[in-house]
Formats: C-alpha cells, sequence, structure tokens
C-alpha cells in the first residue's frame, strides 16, 4: 500500500534526514520525501497499521528534525 | 511571506537595531559581554536550543550545530560583535533562502494548477450539482461552461467550443471541438458551454495521470542527486574532524615542538571559520531544486519527464531512434499527387470521391478529405466493390472504375503502370484511363527540421524502424536526412532492432521515439522512451520515461534542450558550490578567511545556486 502526506518541513537536507529516517521506521517498505512538493510518499509493509507507523514515523522525524510536521 | 517568515524578519530588524546600539555604547568587560547576549539570543535563540536538541538525539551534525558552535566560539573568544553579526547575517541568509525556495515552489506549483476542483454533474432531469470530480461515475454527463476547466476526460455530445490545451501541451493555440470530438481533461474550455459524457473516472483521466506523474518524479533520483546525498553523509563529519584537527594540532605543534606560544585564539578562530564555511547546504538543495525546475520547465513545454534520472539520461542521448509512421509522418493517408489525362484535376477527383463515396475505406476518407466538400451521392449509382481491386460505380451516367494495376488490368484497359511511393489509384471512365491519384502518409510539417535540429544539439546518429516496404521507407529518410534505416519490420522486430543497436554500442545512450501504438516494450527497452503524442494511450505513458504531449517532432529536440540546459545548471551548481567551498575553506585554515567571508561561502553560495537552479524553470523558453 502507498499513500502520499503532506508534510512541513524547511530545509533541503532535513527533508532527506526525514527520507532516511522514514525507511528505517518498521512498517515502512520505501519512502521518498519530496521537498519541493512538501510531499512525502511511503510504502507500508503488507497487513502494516498505517496510523500506527505513521505516528512511528513521525517520531523518528522528530528525531532527526526537530522541526517537522507530517500531515495524516 | 508565511508568519514563520515574518516572524523571522522582524527577529531580524530588532536584533540589528539592538546590534548597533550595543556595539556603539562604550562599554567593556562583563558589561559589554552581557549586552551583546541581548541581540545574540534574540536572533539565536532557536538555532541554540536546535543544535542542543540535536546532540540530545544524537545527531549533532547539521548546520546549527556548526553555527552555534562558531558563534560561541567567536563570543567566547571575546569576538562578540562578529559573533553575533555571523548569527545575524546566517539567519538572512535562511530567510532568503526560504522565500527563493517558497517562490519557486509556488511558480512550479501555479504551473501544475491544472487539477480541477468541480464537475457540473447533469442528473437525469437534467439538474446541475456541483461534485467533486473524483465522485463522477464513467458515462455520466457533466456540463463544462466557458472559463471552466475540463475535469475528465469525455466526449462532447452537445455544443461546440474552443480550448485552451497550453496547460497540457504548451501549444498556445486553441483547438477548436464540436459534438462528437473526444476532449481531455485539463484543457480550459474558452468560449462555448459543452455537454460531455465522461469516459474515464477521474483517477484514470489525463489530468490526475499527468500530476500523479510529475508528482512522483522526485521517486526517481538521478546519479547526480544520489551523489550528492551520499557526499553530504561523510562530508559533514570529516569537515568536523578537521576543524577539530585545525584547531588542536597546529597549536599542540607549536607548543611541544617550536617551543613558541600556542596562540590557541588564532587557531580557534581559524577553525571556528572552516565549520561556518563547510555546510553543505548550497549543494543539498540547488541540486535536487534544479531538477525539480527542470522537470517543471519541461511540462510546462508539454514535455512530461517521469524522473530526474530520464532527464539526466536525455541530455546524454547520442542515437535517436523513430518510429517512422505517427511519429515522422502523420499515420493518415493523404492525396499527394492527382495526375489527370484528359481531363482538370478537379474532375478527376471528383470522379473519384464519389465512386468511393459509399465506401469506409482510409483510401475514400483521404480522397474526401483532398476534395474538401462531401460529395452529392445522390449522383452514384450502381457501386459494386470489388474485394482487393476497386470500386465500380455510375457517377453521372459514367462509367467509372478506380482501384489497383490489378483492378485496371482485368477490366482490360490501357494504361501506364505508375511506380510512385505510396498507394496509387488508377480511374477509368467509361473504359478509358483518366489517369491517377497517389495517396500516401505525409511527413510531418516539422519532421525535417526535427531531424536537422537533432544533428545540430549533438545527436550522432539518427535512425529510422518501419514496417515499410523498402522502396517507401528509403525514401522517407531520405527526404528527412536520416543516417540509417530499417524496413519491413514487424512490431517485435523493432525491439531486437534496438537491442542489437543497445548491445552494439553499450556506452552511447539511445532514446527511442514513437507514438505508442505497439511499441510499447521498445519504449521501456530504450534508454529513453519518449512517447508522441500519447495523451490518450495509457500504455505508452506507462511504458515511457519521456511523454511528449503533443505529436510535434519538435517537441523532441525541445525535450533534449531542457535536459541539456538543466544539466548545465545542476552542473554549474555542483562546480560552484564545491569550488567556492574548497577555496574558502584553504583561506581559512591558512587563516586568510575571516568570519564574515566564511559566511558568505556558506549562505551567499547557496542564495546563488538556489537562484541559478530556478533557471532551469525557463529552460523550455
Amino acid at each position: 500500500m502507498k499513500k502520499t502526506y503532506k508534510i512541513e518541513v524547511d530545509c533541503a537536507n532535513c527533508a532527506a534526514k526525514m527520507e532516511e529516517a522514514t525507511k528505517k521506521t518498521p512498517g515502512v517498505v520505501d519512502a521518498t520525501v519530496n521537498f519541493m512538493m512538501l510531499k512525502m510518499t511511503v510504502e507500508f509493509a503488507e497487513g502494516a497499521d498505517e496510523k500506527a507507523v505513521m505516528k512511528q514515523v513521525l517520531k523518528a522525524c522528530r528525531r532527526v528534525e526537530d522541526d517537522c510536521e507530517i500531515f495524516f | 511571506m508565511t508568519r514563520k517568515q515574518k516572524k523571522m524578519l522582524i527577529r531580524i530588524v530588532i536584533a540589528t537595531a539592538m546590534l548597533t546600539v550595543v556595539a556603539l555604547l562604550p562599554t567593556d568587560g562583563w558589561l559589554r559581554f552581557s549586552l551583546f547576549l541581548f541581540p545574540y539570543l534574540c536572533i539565536g535563540y532557536d538555532i541554540l536550543i536546535k543544535a542542543g536538541k540535536g546532540i540530545w538525539n544524537r545527531q549533532p551534525f547539521d548546520e546549527n550545530f556548526l553555527m552555534a558552535i562558531a558563534t560561541v566560539g567567536a563570543i567566547t573568544l571575546g569576538e562578540y560583535a562578529e559573533g553575533v553579526f555571523v548569527m545575524l547575517f546566517y539567519q538572512v541568509g535562511e530567510l532568503f533562502q526560504s522565500v527563493a525556495v517558497g517562490k519557486s515552489r509556488r511558480s512550479i506549483g501555479a504551473l501544475m494548477d491544472i487539477r480541477p476542483d468541480i464537475a457540473n454533474l447533469e442528473s437525469d432531469g437534467g439538474i446541475l450539482t456541483e461534485v467533486d470530480p473524483c465522485d463522477v461515475p464513467v458515462g455520466s454527463v457533466i456540463v463544462v461552461r466557458p472559463g471552466e476547466r475540463i475535469p475528465i476526460d469525455g466526449c462532447v455530445i452537445e455544443g461546440s467550443s474552443s480550448l485552451d490545451t497550453a496547460a497540457l501541451t504548451g501549444e498556445s493555440l486553441p483547438r477548436d471541438v464540436a459534438t462528437g470530438d473526444t476532449v481531455i481533461s485539463g484543457c480550459i474550455n474558452l468560449s462555448g458551454a459543452l455537454r460531455i459524457r465522461t469516459e474515464r473516472a477521474f483517477e484514470d483521466s489525463t489530468v490526475s495521470r499527468i500530476l500523479n506523474m510529475v508528482e512522483n518524479a522526485g521517486a526517481r533520483k538521478s546519479r547526480s542527486e544520489k551523489f550528492i546525498t551520499r557526499f553530504a553523509r561523510i562530508y559533514t563529519p570529516v569537515v568536523c574532524a578537521s576543524a577539530l584537527a585545525l584547531g588542536l594540532l597546529p597549536p599542540v605543534f607549536r607548543m611541544l615542538v617550536l617551543q613558541t606560544a600556542p596562540m590557541w585564539g588564532d587557531w580557534i578562530y581559524r577553525a571556528l571559520t572552516f565549520l561556518v564555511i563547510s555546510c553543505p547546504c548550497a549543494l543539498v538543495i540547488s541540486i535536487p531544486l534544479g531538477f525539480f525546475a527542470g522537470i517543471g520547465g519541461a511540462s510546462r513545454a508539454g514535455v512530461l519527464v517521469k524522473g530526474s534520472n530520464y532527464l539526466e539520461l536525455l541530455s546524454q542521448v547520442q542515437v535517436v531512434a523513430f518510429d517512422k509512421t505517427g511519429t515522422l509522418t502523420e499515420g493518415r493517408f493523404w492525396v499527394t499527387e492527382v495526375n489527370p489525362i484528359g481531363m482538370s484535376r478537379e474532375r478527376l477527383l471528383e470522379y473519384a470521391a464519389l465512386a468511393e463515396g459509399f465506401s469506409t475505406h482510409p483510401i475514400a476518407d483521404s480522397l474526401m478529405r483532398a476534395l474538401g466538400s462531401s460529395p452529392d451521392l445522390s449522383r452514384v449509382c450502381d457501386v459494386t466493390e470489388i474485394g482487393g481491386h476497386g470500386i465500380k460505380a455510375m457517377v453521372d451516367g459514367d462509367a467509372v472504375a478506380i482501384g489497383n494495376a490489378r483492378m485496371l488490368r482485368d477490366e482490360g484497359i490501357a494504361f501506364a503502370e505508375c511506380d510512385a511511393h505510396g498507394t496509387v489509384v488508377y480511374v477509368a471512365v467509361n473504359g478509358v484511363y483518366a489517369g491517377f491519384i497517389l495517396i500516401a502518409d505525409r511527413i510531418k510539417a516539422t519532421a525535417k527540421q526535427t531531424v536537422a535540429d537533432l544533428r545540430r544539439i549533438g545527436i550522432r546518429r539518427t535512425v529510422m524502424l518501419t514496417g515499410d516496404a523498402h522502396a517507401i521507407g528509403e525514401a522517407v529518410a531520405r527526404e528527412l536526412g536520416i543516417d540509417e534505416v530499417r524496413c519491413e519490420l514487424l512490431p517485435q522486430d523493432k525491439l531486437s532492432v534496438v537491442e542489437q543497436m543497445l548491445e552494439a554500442s553499450p556506452r552511447e545512450r539511445l532514446a527511442f521515439v514513437g507514438d505508442g501504438i505497439n511499441d510499447s516494450p521498445v519504449l521501456s527497452r530504450a534508454d529513453v522512451g519518449i512517447a508522441m503524442g500519447a495523451l490518450g494511450s495509457d500504455a505508452a505513458i506507462e511504458a515511457a520515461d519521456v511523454v511528449l504531449m503533443d505529436d510535434d517532432p519538435q517537441k523532441i529536440v525541445c525535450a533534449i534542450g531542457i535536459a541539456k540546459k538543466c544539466m548545465r545548471i545542476v552542473r554549474q551548481n555542483i562546480v560552484f558550490a564545491l569550488g567556492v567551498k574548497l577555496l574558502c575553506l584553504c583561506l581559512g585554515a591558512l587563516g586568510l578567511a575571516n568570519m564574515w567571508l566564511a559566511v558568505f561561502a556558506d549562505v551567499g553560495v547557496m542564495v546563488l545556486a538556489v537562484l541559478n537552479a530556478i533557471r532551469a524553470l525557463y529552460a523550455g523558453k
């Protein structure tokens, strides 16, 4: 399952870091952050609970970039 | 400006005012230090907090950390004004960058603002309701008023209008549509109201597919982008380690080996300068931004690129292989020559068109178009169609026989056989040969110019692949100036020919241009698959890497041109940013650069690189 979320982040480097962090979150198969469109596309693992995974993703992203926001 | 940016602007103004006042006050010692803390904390508190959090989260190597260390260091060394000013300048640069990025984001966004918000759905009783385009079932009737955007692909069932297709094709000339025409979503209805029967769901409509493609373009990263990400990952720790070494080793060396004063202050200042210069932001932001702007600029010109990797490949293309029909030629038959004997051109054409009047064959269609008006079919009677030969009919009381050479031979009519390229239609009236009409697929008006332009922009070889006979294929290739031609290919042969070419010269990047009709496998196999005029064809959009929105071959030149320009800008940015950084790093290490130059090397370079990257947005012009 693939889903796209709107995000808020200030710099391109931070966006790249968010992408790395999201990819490492359990339940996520792949992720891309598009800094220009301010969008994040997450591909979830089979049977993963989207909301729960996204909570973890946000937590992981906050750890690398305190100032970010993901709308899910 | 957003609220965040406005707040930052206010902070910058206040801090500047405070800094000026504090710097002019004749104080010294602890008083001076505490006074300088006001502007410093006013401008830099968020940076300090972020740096602290970064350390807490064990992610210390970011720009906040660099700036915090550098400015705190400067202040500790007694350079109060410099410490505050560096922070101030950094924030000004950040603000500028944020505004510039926001602006380019908006201008690219505006460019892609082709998403229709509503659809006017007509119910059975003829009542209109505004609904979300997603909720319109296939086969329902929608009304598009002048000024509105067509939300869903469909077929016009009532009304006529002209459509502005510029957002989709880059073509500024409006396109006229009337009842029975197929219209694609994303076009703006200019003049009259249209009733449209939808043929697709919103998700499958052209506009959704295009937006999807452009938005997902970021997922396929180019080699340059991947390089930058990898580069940034090792770069920051290396620079921090070097700075640490620069601050520690020389003083220790001076102390222990040279037995002179260590000059700690001097070396730590150099190390701090080194840190400020080193921030990789200019690269990290300007490279993806350059590609993004390039893809945005291309889509404005009617060229959809599915990812920055394809933009990169496209700029390296050296061989272009074309499918003939529908790409270089129109894929429609036209009367190219009328050669009457003993009567006028018009008369011969009229006889032929009337005799073919009841036929649905493409040849009949091209005769009608050449005639310019639909013929009065009441003048025709006794039509007999002889399969594989032609047609016999009575036109105005004259017995007309029209068909191929075999037909006339069977009829026993004497005629001179013609070996022109294309389909020759012979006409006999009352048993006497009256001349022939030549029908051929017409070469597109811009095809020849395209081949010449491709050579001009550095394409080494052009190849044409066609299913046509040798005579026709070679004649077309000669006329267009194409280097190599492969004829009599079945659709599956095209794939093997392209594979052979890829194997024969693996270094040369090969682009294949097709119209997506039975050449999808070739489109996906080539280094870059370019589908032409593919707005209607799902398979082509799926298989191709680059989609040209209309069927003008000149767009191929345009696409390659945009790709080249975009890559040039990206390369300029890499060289410029790295070059300035390395130079400043050397100067900093030697003690020749002060903090001011360091901040320029960081923020100034970044702003210049961002501005340069935005140029790619206008590459299509």
